[in-house]
């Protein structure tokens, strides 16, 4: 089976051809550098995306945040759901971690801003 | 009345970059003046990630990227007024600005740096029909509501272009619990780039309606809902292909305007094509002294970009003031021609120009296996290759000086088609 992706490392964009078999990426084509690579083999078999969101102060101030990383795709809203019930403290650091382990991904979360200082 | 040899007008990354570089060339005596209660302008309420890659190799966050800068301002000394509204310039450099702290004063300058960005296109431009109820925003005025104030403006969303900042939001809304029923873009194509197709339409089922647009706007005192039709090649709402879609929220993500009121006001000639000022390859302005960099030259698509224009625009600045006279020779026009909106630079001193030449534009439309090309008259001064370009992704290409010696005409950029 052949599959059309988009890349998303980058601002480009390539279009790619994904050769698949069982399930997994075989082979992929029109990527123009390695991360187009692994985007495809990654989408095909387990998609991922690094989410950004805002974490509330008990004042209801945002903070910037963001997961450390990439997690499943079909964990985004539970992650997203997860940093909301969080409160976070002033002041924070950029990188100050909010969450540990978001919704059992094993990703932390930290802001993206200092706020507060 | 304080004197200052640099004021940069605006503390967002093309002003924070300017500053940088400038105060890195020897000159200490200058100043930024930010609106905003913090630096950073728009990057603060830009949270999702893809800024940077170009700059730092690696994916930052709006916020994270901005830091990075306004960290630098701050190990740098570099003064910095927040709170204060720039008011009025004047021709030979004088500013009068606004501040809750210092009150209303008129400053000096040697030299200017314009670095005050761009502001999106509102409701009032676009001309669509209907009443005018609550619940119609410009996209980035919902982003400033969700990810600065905590404020999510409603429930049910349609979005009006396909722009980044309208397809950033449509995944912002549906993450804050809203349901996004369509972006619904003009064009027959995305002025957004393709990524941001795939992670914030295709992740969550957001239908991208290309030759659509909004054409009735229902709800008196709160939006009830709006009319979608099909357009024909002519733009026009085509009879019979109308679709009603009930929300709460309009969004509007049409485009972005170079803000140039104060531009206007020293007198620097505007482009129509950029909305920006017209400059020449040091990014120097119809006004001695006066330098232009960022969205307020012309809008771009990665604050990268920005980021190595107002460097350039920095640096060009702190010689301007350190005395080197500004640019030599008589100029010639670069000019877009087949396939090529605009150029930036639209004139080139080649004979003070630096060792290499950045020549930065937009194609009209999507061109496949075609080439840049750049002449002058029958002699070709630079070429490249390319799969794909396309109007959303701005075009960055550098020409070295020693192909620009002796011109005897203008400037053309056009883009060459693959034979059919």
């Amino acid at each position: 089976m052949t599959r059309e992706l988009t890349c998303i490392g980058c601002p480009m964009g390539c279009e790619l051809t994904v050769e698949v078999e069982n399930g997994l990426a075989v082979s992929v084509s029109g990527n123009t550098c390695k991360i187009g690579e692994n985007y495809a083999r990654t989408e095909i078999s387990a998609p991922v995306r690094t989410v950004t969101t805002t974490a509330l102060t008990a004042d209801g101030v945002p903070v910037p945040v963001k997961t450390v990383g990439n997690i499943p795709k079909e964990k985004i809203f539970e992650v997203v759901g997860q940093i909301k019930r969080t409160t976070v403290a002033l002041p924070v650091k950029l990188g100050d971690i909010i969450l540990e382990d978001a919704a059992g991904t094993g990703v932390a979360v930290a802001a993206t801003k200092s706020v507060g200082s | 009345m304080r004197e200052f040899d640099l004021v940069i007008i605006g503390g967002g990354p093309a002003g924070m970059a300017a500053a940088i570089a400038a105060k890195k060339q020897g000159i200490d005596d200058l100043v930024i003046f930010e609106r905003g209660d913090e630096l950073g302008g728009i990057l603060n309420q830009c949270i999702h990630n893809g800024f940077g890659l170009h700059t730092f190799k690696e994916e930052l966050t709006g916020p994270e990227y901005a830091e990075r800068y306004s960290d630098q301002v701050k190990e740098l000394g570099i003064p910095y007024e927040l709170g204060t509204m720039v008011l009025d310039m004047t021709e030979d450099k004088q500013i009068s600005i606004i501040s809750r702290s210092r009150g209303a004063e008129t400053v000096k300058a040697k030299a200017v740096v314009l670095a005050m960005g761009c502001r999106e296109r509102p409701r009032g431009a676009l001309g669509i029909a209907g009443f005018r109820p609550q619940g119609v925003y410009t996209a980035g005025t919902a982003q400033k509501l969700v990810n600065c104030e905590g404020v999510i403006p409603g429930k049910e969303v349609v979005i009006l272009g396909s722009g980044d900042i309208g397809l950033i939001m449509a995944r912002r809304m549906t993450l804050e619990g809203a349901k996004v029923r369509a972006v619904v873009e003009l064009m027959p194509y995305s002025s957004g780039l393709k990524r941001n197709i795939v992670q914030c339409l295709d992740d969550y089922g957001i239908p991208l309606m290309l030759s659509h647009t909004v054409i009735d706007i229902k709800g008196k005192r709160r939006l009830e809902g709006v009319w979608v039709a099909a357009v024909d090649e002519k733009n026009t709402p085509i009879k019979g292909t109308e679709e009603y879609f009930p929300c709460d929220t309009l969004l509007l993500s049409c485009g972005l305007i170079p803000e140039n009121e104060l531009s206007k006001s020293a007198g620097i000639e505007l482009s129509p094509l950029t909305s920006g000022p017209t400059v020449d390859e040091s990014l120097e302005t119809n006004i001695e002294g006066v330098f232009a960099c960022g969205n307020v030259l012309h809008v771009h698509d990665l604050v990268d970009f920005v980021s190595e224009e107002a460097v350039r625009a920095g640096e060009n600045a702190a010689e301007y003031i350190k005395g080197k006279p500004s640019s030599t020779g008589v100029p010639v026009a670069v000019k877009p021609a087949d396939g090529v909106r605009y150029t930036v630079p639209s004139r080139l001193y080649a004979e003070s120009a630096a060792d290499s030449v950045h020549i930065r534009f937009r194609v009209t439309g999507v061109f496949k296996n075609s080439a840049i090309v750049v002449s002058c008259g029958e002699r070709e001064l630079f070429r490249k290759r390319g799969r794909i370009f396309v109007p959303s992704e701005m075009q960055d290409i550098i020409i070295k000086k020693d192909k620009l010696s002796e011109l005897d005409g203008d400037i053309e950029v056009r883009i060459e088609e693959a034979a059919k």
